[in-house]
């Protein structure tokens, strides 16, 4: 007979875990009673509430993207075509992947603790007790939330990422808005924007179901709040990865 | 013979190899307070737990309000719990929500057709019963420990149950506290004749609140009486409690 070692089962047993409490999302997040309230109050903690963080890191992102790609540029003499380079760069991978790990860790982190925390104090019970269904009032209402709000924060993201880059440029020479963003966008095709755009959905969705997975079902009083938080930022992290390759493959095969 | 609200039969939970009830039988009666007395870890909780159907048992009826909850799909589940009103032991405040928050929450959950003057004086009445009328606009970690208490004892209150289930009401408070809690419970049970069933093993609120108590020992209910009664048993286990 075939014996697993410990940490190889419990990783199978928590995979299983996980896709049931998917499938739990997708059964009872569509079924009204529909939580509007309390899901547009999670767009604004979950979306309004990461933007200055994601514009900072952004905005600095574009800078130093365009200052380190500048000096092998202009050996190679084409330094003219920056804007275009840095456009693909951040559309196609640095603004989707760097903005989702981001929010993995300030959301993906802040669910886990919150709910983790309620669990632990029964507030997710007493909830229950009050005729609340706490799925559907902490879990669908964040995981929606973070879902929706994730791709919103990349455009934006995107957007600010490439005005740093554009400073960037004018730290070395004189190039107007209007040039920087036309050489921009000349080189942008729909393949690099739509699946980029897509993948954010899914970039989401993983943070937000995983953060309330690991809250949802957290132990051991007060450290386990803290392991929630933690791994909802680990495991939400590598799976943006994951997601991210598969959404390159996939976007491979419509390219051909 | 008065009406009995709760009556539970052979009730039966395991966790793994730990059997905590074990074909457990007890009733309530309409307006009286009951004790379930018990070791810490020896099933209390997962009792009342079970009556409000947070913990589904393996056997056994329970039977609230004339219904047997344990058959009850999830809309009339929430009706009865419109009924039994629960009081944590962690009292179990919303901790991002005010005070008057936590309050509406069960009212808005459970009730649809009140205008927003009535949900106002549904919970200026509830903070009267506690004397916490002052705290409607605070965070409940702006509270101390026996505050938290009164509110969490506010909410239950909020839609006027007719059972009351108190999980360890007094635990975790100092003495002053304490007393001003079970007064609480006695003057909530007097003002709206609830029934109560109240987990405890602090043996001063037993004997304050108590019109009867239930031994819970070894999963069973091992004696029921009053606590003149149970105090002159001469049984070992029950005396292990009195003395």
């Amino acid at each position: 007979m075939l014996i697993l070692p410990n940490d190889l089962k419990s990783f199978i047993r928590e995979t299983g875990e996980i896709f049931r409490f998917i499938l739990r999302f997708f059964r009872e997040g569509f079924r009204p009673r529909y939580e509007v309230a309390e899901f547009i109050r999670q767009c604004y903690v979950i979306g309004y509430k990461s933007l200055p963080l994601v514009a900072l890191t952004a905005f600095i992102i574009g800078i130093v993207l365009t200052m380190q790609l500048r000096p092998t540029m202009v050996s190679y003499g084409v330094d003219v075509q920056i804007p275009a380079m840095v456009g693909v760069a951040i559309v196609r991978e640095i603004g989707p992947i760097l903005t989702a790990l981001i929010f993995a860790g300030k959301i993906g982190s802040s669910i886990g603790a919150e709910l983790g925390s309620m669990k632990v104090t029964e507030q997710i019970d007493a909830m229950e007790v009050s005729g609340t269904n706490p799925f559907k009032y902490l879990v669908v209402t964040r995981t929606l939330a973070a879902m929706l709000m994730l791709p919103v924060l990349v455009v934006l993201a995107d957007g600010i990422a490439l005005f740093g880059s554009f400073l960037g440029v004018n730290i070395y020479e004189s190039l107007t808005f209007n040039l920087f963003f036309k050489k921009v966008f000349d080189n942008l095709i729909y393949i690099d924007v739509i699946p980029a755009f897509i993948k954010t959905f899914f970039f989401g969705f993983a943070v937000g179901i995983i953060g309330c997975f690991k809250g949802y079902y957290s132990e051991k009083g007060t450290e386990g709040v803290g392991l929630s938080a933690n791994s909802s930022v680990v495991v939400s992290s590598v799976l943006i990865f994951i997601i991210d390759l598969v959404a390159v493959q996939i976007a491979e095969l419509f390219q051909h | 013979m008065p009406e009995t609200v709760i009556k539970i039969d052979g009730l039966c939970k395991s966790f793994g190899t730990n059997r905590v009830l074990d074909h457990f039988d007890l009733s309530l009666f309409r307006g009286e307070n009951l004790v379930v007395l018990g070791k810490s870890g020896s099933g209390k909780s997962v009792l009342i737990k079970c009556i409000i159907g947070l913990i589904q048992p393996e056997h056994g009826k329970i039977r609230v309000l004339g219904e047997n909850i344990l058959n009850l799909n999830q809309t009339a589940l929430d009706h009865i719990r419109v009924k039994v009103a629960f009081l944590f032991q962690s009292n179990a405040l919303y901790d991002s929500m005010t005070v008057r928050e936590n309050l509406e929450f069960p009212l808005r959950r459970h009730t649809f057709q009140l205008s927003p003057e009535e949900v106002d004086g549904m919970v200026m009445e509830a903070l009267q019963n506690v004397g916490l009328e002052r705290t409607v606009d605070m965070m409940p970690s702006e509270l101390s420990g026996g505050m938290r208490k009164r509110i969490a004892l506010a909410r239950t209150l909020i839609l006027k149950p007719e059972i009351i289930l108190y999980d360890e009401p007094t635990t975790g408070l100092d003495p002053i506290t304490s007393l001003e809690i079970i007064s609480l419970i006695n003057k909530i049970q007097e003002k709206y004749q609830t029934s109560s069933m109240i987990i405890s093993h602090d043996m001063k609120c037993v004997k304050l609140v108590a019109q009867r108590i239930a031994m819970l020992i070894d999963g069973k209910c091992y004696a029921l009486g009053t606590y003149e009664e149970l105090s002159a048993s001469r049984d070992e286990k029950i005396r292990q409690f009195f003395n």
